[in-house]
């Protein structure tokens, strides 16, 4: 009583009214769905009949589903392309950047704007540009050059590599801004010390600038990963999937296990097990940060 | 010679001046006009890059420079603005035009009625409204939990805040594709109310407010605000509602424009998510509805309204670029 009464007059009332809307929209759209994720995995659901516990049986349903290694064959080529294609690129461009002394801010503009083009409109641009007849827009370019005419997202080799062309192209305007950022704040201390030995410039960037950015490549290393293996919007709109499950990712896979196959619990148990690697990659992202901030 | 091309900058004699230190010039240069020019723009000493101004002296790194940076520029103009520039003229040729010869930098004939009847014919008009009401919802709702909760989180720090913080944190780690399905279900039956939101915008609204990046954001910002100008707010009576109305959130202007901006812009991107809650085509924002369009109009009329869909996205970004370039990203928020 004496307890209620003083923490009705220290403004518990309205701390408790202020905070609703985050206990609301978060209480049932994050804490209770995380919480029910885990509670699905191991029921059928199908909406029409009551959730039933069956144990592991959806553990079994998606690792027996022979799209299952197909799909992380794919997801894992997937990250694998995008490093490859996307890690070096941002890097060498803001290096290179820092060092331009006038129309920085044109560049980043230039660099950003694929950036704010919207997913869904980028992707079907992309997907007109990789049309496969001599007069498709990249066949033509590469026309001009003698080279040509691919398949591009109809082969089912290079269905994957075009995909990601289209993805880099879309994230790496992102990645070149924070490096850009992250360039200012390397001591210039450190490179006037290694003047005076003689260092020339490619010494400086591998044993100055890069060590220095050892914290933040890593970051961009991991939400790399993280968002790469989430990979859903490009595959669904420009291949399918396709052709031959050649693009049939993680991500692709919970969406038919659901919305194709009304199996929402194979859906759940596979998320989970997508959940528990992707846990694994943002502790490591966690602890980067938190020595990268507090260095 | 070679450096007459930067007549502009010198045009304004000492608009770069000020700042620099003159220890900064390098002492053993011929050309005089040269070392007043790096003396002027020499970066404050914290500012320096790799490369050192005696390094900028030599003929090979200088042109190397030159050649680097019109590689990037002619690069970056290719890659990021050749297509978006090709989407532009695309959309006003004739789907002839686009078909046969795509990179024909003229079309035969300018169809600026492409525009109209995609505007009109494929209801672009329509889809167009939904993402702006879409996008309004999100955005209101994304601020009201931002606010309020890193209100409470940051000035008013009630007993359980530790707590509160931690399970707003803990959010982050888990990815979005995790609770897509739990999440479905949640919306087709919100447990205590018994309501289906399925194909009513607050299946989009409500779930964006859950963002906790959002919420820490603004909490760290709040953290860092005067809480001696707080004391003296409630001395003078202020309760905490007034407090927030009229004291916080005049002096968090500045991360509530950043939240807002990127609230829009994402809520414009977001594809699955309003896939899977709005099976009501006359619901449906242009995300999700370009892909059913680009199967029932004709080619050129697509290419417009594709354009049409890019245009607001991108004069945000233009209208608000620094802030973007500035906050771009995690980066930002990382260090922060």
């Amino acid at each position: 009583m004496h307890a209620t009464v003083r923490w009705v007059r220290s403004g518990g009332i309205s701390t408790l009214i202020l905070l609703l809307p985050l206990l609301l929209t978060f209480g049932y759209f994050a804490w209770f769905p995380i919480g029910n994720a885990v509670v699905m995995s191991f029921q059928e659901t199908n909406l029409v009949d009551e959730p039933t516990w069956i144990g592991l049986d959806n553990f079994t349903t998606i690792f027996g589903d022979p799209l299952f290694w197909t799909s992380v064959r794919n997801t894992v080529y997937f990250t694998f392309l995008a490093l490859l294609f996307g890690y070096p690129v941002p890097l060498v461009l803001a290096v290179l950047m820092s060092e331009f002394r006038r129309g920085l801010g044109l560049y980043s503009m230039l660099a950003y704007l694929p950036v704010v083009v919207p997913p869904v409109v980028a992707v079907l641009l992309w997907r007109f540009f990789y049309d496969a007849s001599t007069t498709g827009v990249f066949n033509t370019i590469l026309g001009w050059v003698g080279l040509g005419p691919f398949e591009w997202i109809q082969s089912a080799s290079m269905a994957m590599p075009s995909l990601v062309l289209q993805a880099t192209w879309a994230n790496a305007g992102a990645t070149v801004i924070i490096y850009l950022a992250a360039l200012t704040s390397v001591r210039a201390e450190l490179y006037d010390a290694v003047e005076v030995d003689g260092a020339g410039i490619w010494y400086k960037i591998w044993h100055v600038t890069l060590p220095q950015l050892r914290h933040i490549l890593l970051i961009t290393l991991i939400l790399q990963v993280i968002a790469t293996f989430q990979i859903f919007t490009e595959p669904f709109l420009m291949t399918g999937g396709g052709p031959n499950n050649a693009t049939t990712t993680i991500l692709l896979q919970i969406y038919n296990y659901a919305f194709r196959f009304g199996d929402y619990g194979a859906a759940t148990a596979l998320s989970l097990v997508l959940a528990v690697f992707l846990a694994i990659m943002s502790a490591i992202y966690f602890r980067a940060t938190r020595s990268w901030s507090t260095s | 010679m070679n450096h007459l091309v930067r007549t502009p900058e010198r045009a304004r004699p000492g608009a770069a001046s000020t700042g620099t230190p003159p220890s900064k010039a390098p002492e053993t240069r011929r050309h005089t006009r040269r070392r007043l020019r790096t003396a002027r723009r020499a970066p404050a000493p914290e500012e320096r890059g790799v490369l050192s101004e005696f390094d900028r002296d030599r003929a090979a790194v200088r042109w190397g420079l030159r050649i680097a940076q019109a590689l990037v520029l002619v690069g970056l103009i290719a890659a990021s603005l050749g297509p978006m520039l090709w989407l532009a003229k695309a959309a006003i040729s004739t789907t002839q035009d686009t078909l046969r010869e795509p990179l024909a930098l003229w079309p035969s004939g300018i169809q600026w009625e492409n525009l109209a009847t995609a505007w009109n014919q494929a209801e672009i008009n329509r889809y167009f409204l939904n993402t702006v009401w879409v996008a309004t919802g999100s955005w209101f709702f994304q601020l009201l939990v931002a606010t309020t909760g890193g209100y409470v989180l940051a000035v008013l720090r009630p007993r359980f805040t530790k707590l509160l913080t931690g399970a707003v944190l803990a959010t982050l780690f888990v990815p979005g594709v995790v609770v897509l399905v739990p999440l479905f279900l949640t919306v087709l039956d919100v447990p205590l109310f018994g309501v289906s939101l399925l194909n009513t915008y607050w299946a989009v609204w409500l779930p964006a407010g859950a963002n906790a990046f959002n919420v820490l954001l603004v909490k760290r910002f709040m953290d860092n605000l005067p809480r001696d100008v707080f004391e003296a707010a409630r001395v003078d009576g202020a309760g905490p509602f007034r407090l927030l109305l009229f004291v916080v959130l005049p002096m968090s202007k500045p991360i509530l424009g950043v939240v807002s901006i990127f609230a829009v812009l994402h809520a414009w991107k977001d594809f699955l998510w309003p896939l899977i809650v709005l099976p009501e085509p006359q619901l449906q924002p242009l995300s999700v509805r370009l892909p059913v369009i680009r199967d029932t109009v004709t080619l050129d009329v697509f290419l417009a309204s594709l354009l049409i869909s890019t245009l607001l996205p991108i004069a945000i970004f233009l209208i608000f670029q620094r802030l973007f370039l500035r906050n771009a990203g995690l980066g930002n928020a990382v260090k922060a």
